[in-house]
């Protein structure tokens, strides 16, 4: 009883439609920030490598390479800041937490491409 | 004065309009029935006596059925009083059903619960004492109290410590009010209050909660 009620709490704050994406699929992840006063919308667009977390608490982790340097990003899933997430390429991936890509670099950090219905070209 | 007597679901979180994270608590509060008014003609004072959660049936005793049954209602487990102003018209009666459609235009809410027992805690962790170092030649002193007093000591005289003077000791499992939460969501379907923040006690014990001051000024 005590959990179906803070759900119905949590429920209110969770979006409705999350798109399906998947551990190894590069997306596109628009979030909004905010300069000053002004509020804009920037991309961020990297391999989801973790999902963790549920309903509220989900937050996945994108990771792109700039340069030869690493950079990562945890993003919660449900935050209104978190404006779009699109799925470019699915990954061919064998585990759920891609963190071995941290110790690749250069062509290696890119996953070998599969094909999946949700990242074919729309 | 807005008061409801309700029990902590537990915590969660809410994202707010501007996309912030807030770390709430869930209060189920109400529907609390009044189940005695006392005036100043009676009782000397203002006061609406409220019950929540009905005892079970088995376990009723003689006094509480028959106190209920003036205010024609079931026996009630936590029952609390509502003190209000001695000038002002009593606008309960017996019998009311109060319900979180109390708290629609209230901004920030106090709670006072009992809060979670510690035990026989140190005065590190009773009263942020800083403790002794961990090296520098320190023994077996590293959470100690230091000197209590002296003979001739603003601490305390020839008769030991002065009353009152912090020491190790039970702590937790008293009453304690937080105070100022703001209010970030009623449901009246369900009977929850969300507030912003932690409030005294386990999930599932007893609140009190109750408009704040500042809204009760306005």
């Amino acid at each position: 009883m005590k959990t179906e009620l803070l759900d119905a709490v949590e429920s209110k704050s969770l979006k409705e439609n999350v798109p399906y994406f998947e551990i190894g699929d590069i997306v596109d992840v628009h979030y909004k920030i905010k300069e000053g006063e002004k509020e804009r919308i920037q991309v961020f667009n990297g391999t989801v490598i973790a999902r963790k977390g549920r309903g509220i608490n989900e937050m996945f982790t994108v990771r792109r390479m700039v340069g030869s340097e690493g950079v990562e990003r945890i993003f919660p899933l449900n935050s209104p800041n978190v404006v779009k997430i699109k799925p470019i390429r699915s990954g061919k991936t064998r585990r759920a937490k891609l963190y071995f890509l941290r110790k690749r670099t250069g062509k290696a950090v890119k996953l070998a491409q599969q094909h999946s219905d949700h990242t074919v070209s729309r | 004065m807005a008061m409801l007597l309700g029990k902590k679901v537990g915590m969660t979180q809410v994202y707010d309009e501007a996309g912030k994270l807030l770390p709430v608590t869930v209060i189920q509060a109400g529907p609390c029935v009044v189940t005695q008014v006392k005036t100043v003609e009676t009782d000397g004072y203002n006061a609406v006596q409220l019950g929540y959660d009905d005892i079970k049936a088995s376990r009723r005793k003689k006094p509480e059925i028959g106190h209920a049954a003036m205010a024609k209602t079931e026996p009630k487990r936590f029952v609390r009083e509502m003190r209000l102003p001695d000038d002002a018209a009593m606008e309960y009666s017996p019998g009311d059903s109060i319900t979180v459609s109390v708290f629609a235009d209230v901004e920030s809410v106090n709670v006072s619960g009992t809060s979670k027992g510690k035990g026989f805690a140190g005065v590190m962790k009773r009263h942020n004492f800083s403790g002794f170092p961990g090296s520098h030649g320190t023994e077996r002193k590293h959470r100690a109290p230091g000197s209590i007093s002296s003979f001739a000591s603003n601490a305390g005289g020839g008769g030991g410590p002065k009353k009152g003077k912090r020491m190790a000791g039970h702590m937790g499992n008293r009453r304690v009010t937080t105070k100022g939460h703001s209010l970030v969501s009623i449901d009246e379907e369900k009977n929850l209050l969300v507030v912003n923040g932690a409030v005294p006690g386990p999930s599932g014990s007893y609140v009190i909660v109750s408009s704040s001051q500042k809204a009760q000024d306005k």
